[in-house]
């Protein structure tokens, strides 16, 4: 036909849409910080309203607020990073041609981490092999949180269009390279999306290290169930709530920010 | 059944190639013995599953040979490194496969990149590759596959399999999930491009019109890759090697031999034109001393700018040529076939298609009675084939009565 031809139509390239357009999706992931400020705001006022007898002040000073806040934080950031670098090598190595016999073995064992109650494990570290504190409650954590993560690796990576794999490697990309550029990047929204699931799970599982001298929120809520004082197990529930939503929403950001063009 | 080809060193060469898959009794591929010349297209035709894609692949060894051997431009690459040697191949799936989340200019750029070119000849190349495939790289180099046509997607698909100007490109139904229009479309570009680029290619499809459009050389194939016959479009239309291959092409095989002559074979007619600056009076004048309802208005390069008529003319109440009348419409280019030029001058409002140059210069028309003509030349060949045939039937006859 002729050269002039227009060749079927076509949708506008993402170069210029409104210009307002790029600054909605913020406005939007704002607004759940604001409501958790709120939240935070209308629990210290409750708090101060309240006559605190010299237990509830001991254990509601900024300080220890502060400090168990931080250690739950650690806790739950140890654990995802372990389980990170687990579960998403472990993922590769399982979507391998030649792992295809291990699968299912390592499949059963992750199920495992994750139907045995954490508590229950962390009891066990604690009772069986005198294992306490912060070590012994990431163990518990990434047992836990294993699962999702190398699930998703798996699916992501066995979800990439068969196509693109045999096109790239029809083109001379090595094993190595075709992994590295089609089959991660192509994978990274799924993965993400399992570390984002492994990561709140982490939060709200990490009040239990409290049981094993693991510190962390959970703390204060152990401690007001064991002294009666319901203003402090509050606090600790309220401040594990607010964690794991902010950390969700950090998540879904990042998976938003992190997603390779082009999907 | 000529199963190697008349050249004397084929730039592909498979010997007694055989893959039987795992757990399977019949080999997919059994013991294929082919020759394909350099700078043709061959074409790898048959029924479902008979195994040409096991075929092909095994040429750039997505599929290891069960035994054989694979010779590419007289080098015994059967046991070579898969990797460096696909990169001399170019490869083109049905599916395309473009890398999603890699824009158009990534995509073609993957084979340069990995031979280690520089930034600027990688960019250079990039450019050049999308301008042959007609794609403004201004526009599309930044965009990712999905903002794209299918059309599109399967012409960056060849730019991406030639991009690092391999000798041997490997094409699997290439233009197998696209429209029928577009299709067409991309058949026609494809090979013009083939005319300039000159590969050696080995090109998969089940499709008996495509194999017969496309084709330098056909491989007509059944169950296990077994060669049927291989030979040029026009012996295996006119001389088919059995009921297999007859039964193959189906009927209207003289029809399907309007895909094998092209514009440019036959003596073009003419239709009255005038220059783009003509008075609508004039161009009435010229109108009446020639046969034909309409002028075609040529711009000052020659291409055709206007279809206008009689009673555009009559109407044209002062307004310049150009604004009166119709569009340029079934313009078809030399190496077009018969049938594209067929099924344009059909629908076409004057009932001819205008022929054009490369470069969109007016050539003259095709018209009903230039495919009637071809037709019947073609038809007096058929009859002797006929003829052929029913004394090759009666033979036969003869032979299982007695
Ligand atoms: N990876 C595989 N494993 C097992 N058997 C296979 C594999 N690929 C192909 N086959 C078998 O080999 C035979 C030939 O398949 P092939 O894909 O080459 O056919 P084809 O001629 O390309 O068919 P189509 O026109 O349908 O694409 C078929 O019987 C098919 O089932
Ligand atoms: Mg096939």
């Amino acid at each position: 036909m002729t050269a002039s031809t227009d060749w079927a139509t076509v949708r506008p390239p993402g170069t210029d849409p409104a210009r307002g357009g790029r600054w909605w999706p913020w406005i939007g992931r704002l607004a759940l910080p604001v409501v958790l400020a709120l939240v935070l705001l209308a629990l210290w006022l409750y708090v101060g309203s309240q006559e605190l007898d010299s237990i509830e002040a001991r254990s509601l000073t900024a300080e220890t607020i502060g400090e168990t806040a931080a250690r739950h934080v650690a806790l739950t950031a140890v654990s995802t990073v372990l389980v990170v670098a687990l579960a998403v090598p472990l993922g590769i190595l399982l979507t391998r041609p030649f792992t295809r016999r291990y699968r299912g073995l390592l499949l059963t064992v992750a199920n495992i981490g994750q139907a045995v109650p954490t508590i229950g494990l962390l009891a066990l570290l604690a009772v069986a092999f005198f294992f306490l504190g912060f070590w012994a409650a990431v163990v518990g954590l990434v047992a836990y949180a294993v699962l999702p993560v190398l699930r998703n690796t798996m699916v992501g990576l066995e979800g990439v269009d068969p196509a693109v794999l045999e096109a790239g490697k029809g083109m001379g990309l090595s094993g190595r390279q075709v992994l590295r550029r089609l089959e991660l990047p192509l994978a990274v929204p799924v993965i993400l999306a399992g570390i984002r699931t492994a990561l709140v799970i982490n939060v709200g599982t990490a009040t239990l290290a409290a049981y094993i001298n693991g510190g962390g929120l959970g703390t204060l809520i152990v401690a007001g169930f064991s002294t009666n004082r319901f203003l402090v197990s509050l606090t600790g529930a309220v401040l594990t709530a607010v964690l794991a939503l902010l950390v969700d929403h950090l998540a879904g950001i990042a998976e938003d920010v992190l997603k390779p063009k082009g999907l | 059944m000529t199963e190697t080809g008349p050249a004397d060193r084929p730039m592909i060469r498979l010997e007694e190639l055989t893959k039987t898959f795992p757990g399977q009794q019949r080999p997919a591929v059994d013991a294929l013995t082919l020759d394909i010349p350099e700078g043709e297209i061959v074409i790898l035709v048959g029924p479902s599953g008979c195994g040409k894609t096991t075929t092909m692949k095994m040429i750039n060894r997505i599929i290891e040979p069960t035994s054989g051997r694979i010779l590419l431009d007289g080098e015994d690459v059967t046991h070579a490194d898969p990797d460096q040697l696909r990169r001399r191949i170019g490869y083109v799936i049905q599916q395309i496969g473009l890398f999603p989340h890699m824009t158009i200019a990534e995509n073609i750029a993957t084979v340069p990149k990995l031979l280690g070119w520089d930034a600027q000849r990688v960019a250079a190349r990039v450019d050049e590759l999308l301008t042959t495939v007609r794609m403004d790289p201004a526009e599309y180099r930044g965009r990712y596959p999905k903002e794209l046509s299918g059309g599109q997607r399967q012409r960056v698909g060849v730019a991406r399999a030639l991009s690092a100007d391999p000798d041997v490109m490997l094409m699997d139904e290439p233009f197998g999930a696209i429209d029928p229009i577009t299709r067409d479309r991309l058949q026609n570009e494809f090979l013009r491009l083939q005319a300039q680029v000159r590969k050696t290619i080995v090109f998969v499809t089940h499709d008996i019109d495509e194999a017969i459009k496309m084709g330098d050389r056909i491989a007509i194939l059944r169950e296990g890759s077994e060669v049927v016959q291989y030979d040029t479009p026009e012996t295996i239309l006119t001389h088919p090697a059995n009921d297999f291959v007859r039964d193959f092409i189906g009927s209207g095989a003289s029809l399907k031999r309007l895909n094998l002559s092209r514009v440019r074979d036959i003596e073009l007619s003419h239709w009255p034109t005038v220059p783009e600056g003509t008075s609508p009076e004039e161009a009435l004048r010229v109108l009446r001393s020639a046969p034909g309802s309409a002028v075609l208005v040529l711009d000052a390069q020659g291409r055709p700018r206007r279809w206008v008529g009689a009673t555009d003319l009559q109407r044209a109440d002062g307004r310049r040529l150009d604004q009166i009348g119709m569009h340029p419409e079934a313009i078809v280019e030399p190496h077009a076939t018969l049938s594209d030029a067929l099924n344009e001058l059909i629908t076409a409002r004057y009932s001819v298609a205008t022929v054009v140059d490369g470069n969109g210069v007016y050539q003259g028309v095709v018209d009903i009675d230039r495919i009637t003509e071809a037709i019947r030349t073609m038809r007096s060949d058929d009859q002797r084939t006929a003829r052929r045939g029913l004394d090759e039937a009666s033979d036969a006859a003869g032979s299982r009565w007695s």
